[in-house]
């Protein structure tokens, strides 16, 4: 026996190392079929770790402070040595991290993996979602540039909509009667403990989710139903490492070189990740000309606006946004059809699905530009077509003639 | 009841008694510790305390302009109103949402048609009552991007579109459901305007 084994041998009689290695890598057996849009689920990973690295390197010089906030960040950016490349990759991070996650979830709808036995894979998904726009906000008070002050004051007077409680609610939420050094500080507090706990435990459960169904694949089709008779593994199958470790180290370079590119060349992105508003000092006393949520809100945002005000209350705008999010946890059991991916369904789920991406893309447009009377209207018949993407789904799933599913994977 | 178990007798009514018990306990416990946590995320004593009145001096505001004052960390507006400015204010009354100021927007001594103590000072807390941002000062008359001829001066709100006239009235058709409102003050002297109390006995 090597050395190095009988460490190992010490090791795994104290903790299971070797084993936790076999069960989720070298003998995790993932479908061979995977596509490029399985390469978002580790970006994801990626960008987390990247996060959080980041964001401990920028807590070291920022100061949570409605005094020093402002002053602390342009620090960073002008003395600290190396802290303008830290403080962008944070912010392309943020941005890059929902351009991943949403192409991670556009994956799920069109091969269907929220559908049995992945739904609890799909309801942590959608939770690891919410958390990551709570996260996402929080961080945007920091800075105390106009944007972020503005954009805090209408995201917590949505909450004082809430019918009784809303006034007090909102109080709670700020700290104080107006957006103040009390909410920056305990935004602060969220930002950098609270919810980045909070997101690793889910992004655990829904590996842990995963590992335990196993993957599903743009067939829709479940690997597991054909096993070798002796060994148990499935025909299909082959082991996460090396195979997909490898595959997707390539991913991860290609995704590096699109980061590196926005990073050095416009880490503003003509200001859709970094506002202009934001480069001015926080004033309570003045609203920017035109403020608009980050690019990545602007679809809940634009789904707000186009709910006009009822019984002199904005609530039922603000049930609108939450009802929009609310519906993709139920989608497992709005979908009836007998097949799970985009691959083997009929004209009705592609043409549903193509205007669900439509609308979402149309009101995330429409949610960055001033409202006026006609981009109205256009959002108000995109939130439709969003809603009845969901409401109508049980009834054009179960009518549909899907074409027959192969019984193993193809290329 | 009860039920054997390696050869001993166990007394289920007991053991069910037991976890009723100290989960209740544990349960008080949890809720003992998350009040404390709860109620600490309320405005502090410090916070509570802020917000002394401002005391402001409203010679220096030409007619027609606009002077804006921070009270309780929000912005309060004082706009000297022209003669022109107060007669176009009380003919657009069938355009608002509230014209009488029937909502408790305001003290009791600004409900009338001016919202104000004097008839040309507007006092008013420059705050959306829609999501809270502060509408922009539209004096220009007849402004093209608010309805051309028909705009008597007033306020913008920049974020969603509302409007408000100059006695911080709030348009019909806007997302911004009532008046902004007026906040308590007295007039000092003729140049002194206090923010922040009402005039004692009023
Ligand atoms: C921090 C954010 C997230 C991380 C780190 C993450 C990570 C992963 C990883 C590593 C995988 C396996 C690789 C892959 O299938 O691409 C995966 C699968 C999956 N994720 Fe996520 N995820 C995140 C957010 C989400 C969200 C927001 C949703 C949906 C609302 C979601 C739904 C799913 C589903 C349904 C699968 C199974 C896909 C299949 O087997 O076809 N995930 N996730
Ligand atoms: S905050 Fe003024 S219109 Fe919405």
């Amino acid at each position: 026996m090597s050395a190095l084994q009988k460490v190992m041998g010490w090791v795994d009689d104290r903790f299971p190392l070797t084993a936790t290695y076999k069960a989720h890598l070298s003998e995790y057996y993932a479908p061979k079929n995977f596509n490029f849009w399985y390469f978002f689920g580790s970006l994801a990973l990626l960008l987390l770790v990247l996060q959080i690295v980041t964001g401990i390197f920028l807590t070291m010089n920022y100061k949570p402070d409605a005094e020093l906030a402002f002053a602390s960040v342009e620090y960073i950016m002008r003395d600290v040595e190396w802290g303008w490349l830290i403080r962008y990759m944070h912010s392309t991070g943020a941005s890059l991290f929902f351009v991943v996650v949403y192409l991670h979830m556009f994956r799920g709808l069109m091969y269907g993996s929220y559908r049995k036995p992945r739904e609890l894979i799909w309801i942590f998904g959608v939770l690891i979602y919410l958390a990551l726009m709570a996260e996402a906000f929080l961080g945007y008070l920091l800075p105390w540039g106009q944007m972020s002050f503005w954009g805090a004051q209408v995201i917590v007077n949505l909450f004082a909509a809430v019918p009784f409680i809303g006034e007090d609610l909102s109080i709670w939420i700020r700290g104080d009667f107006v957006i103040s050094d009390a909410t920056l500080n305990r935004f602060f507090a969220f930002h950098v403990i609270a919810l980045p706990l909070v997101l690793l435990g889910l992004v655990v459960v829904h590996l842990v989710a995963l590992h335990e169904v196993g993957s599903n694949n743009p067939d829709g089709i479940e690997i597991k139903k054909h096993k070798d008779p002796v060994t148990h593994i499935p025909l299909d199958g082959i082991p996460f490492h090396p195979y997909y470790t490898v595959k997707d180290i390539v991913g991860v370079i290609v995704f590096l070189m699109v980061f590196s590119a926005i990073m050095f060349f416009g880490p503003e992105m003509g200001g859709y990740f970094l506002e202009a508003a934001n480069f001015i000092p926080a004033d309570p006393l003045k609203t920017p000309e035109h403020i608009a949520p980050l690019w990545y809100f602007t679809p809940f945002y634009a789904i707000l606006r186009a709910v006009p005000p009822m019984f002199g209350s904005q609530f039922p705008g603000v049930v609108a946004m939450g009802l929009s999010i609310v519906f993709l946890f139920f989608l497992p059991w709005l979908d009836r059809s007998k097949v799970k991916s985009i691959r083997y369904r009929g004209p009705i789920y592609k043409t549903m699905l193509a205007l669900f991406i439509v609308s979402f893309i149309g009101l995330g447009y429409l949610g960055l530009l001033p409202s006026t009377p006609v981009a109205t209207i256009f959002a108000q018949v995109f939130s439709v077509i969003y809603f009845l993407f969901f409401l109508l789904m049980p009834w054009y799933t179960s009518i549909e003639k899907t074409k027959p599913e192969p019984e193993r994977v193809t290329g | 009841m009860s039920q054997e178990a390696d050869g001993q007798k166990v007394d289920t009514r007991k053991r069910k008694f037991l976890i009723a018990a100290t989960s209740a306990v544990g349960g008080v416990a949890a809720a003992g510790v998350a009040i404390p946590l709860v109620m600490s995320m309320m405005p502090s004593a410090r916070a509570r305390a802020a917000g002394a009145p401002v005391e402001v001096d409203i010679s220096k505001i030409e007619s027609g302009a606009i002077l804006t004052v921070e009270w309780q960390g929000k912005p309060v507006w004082i706009v000297n109103r022209s003669p022109e400015m107060l007669e176009l204010l009380g003919k657009h009354d069938d355009k608002l949402g509230d014209p009488q100021s029937e909502q408790p927007q305001q003290p009791a001594y600004c409900k009338n048609p001016t919202r104000s103590i004097k008839k040309e000072y507007l006092v008013a807390v420059g705050i959306c009552t829609h999501l809270g941002c502060s509408p922009t000062f539209r004096k220009d008359i007849g402004a093209a991007d608010l309805g051309g001829a028909d705009w008597p001066g007033g306020f913008f709100c920049p974020c969603h579109g509302s409007k408000f006239d100059l006695a911080a009235r709030v348009y019909k058709n806007v997302p911004a459901p009532i008046n902004l409102k007026i906040p308590p003050h007295q007039y000092l002297s003729d140049a002194k305007l206090l923010i922040g109390v009402d005039a004692k006995g009023a």
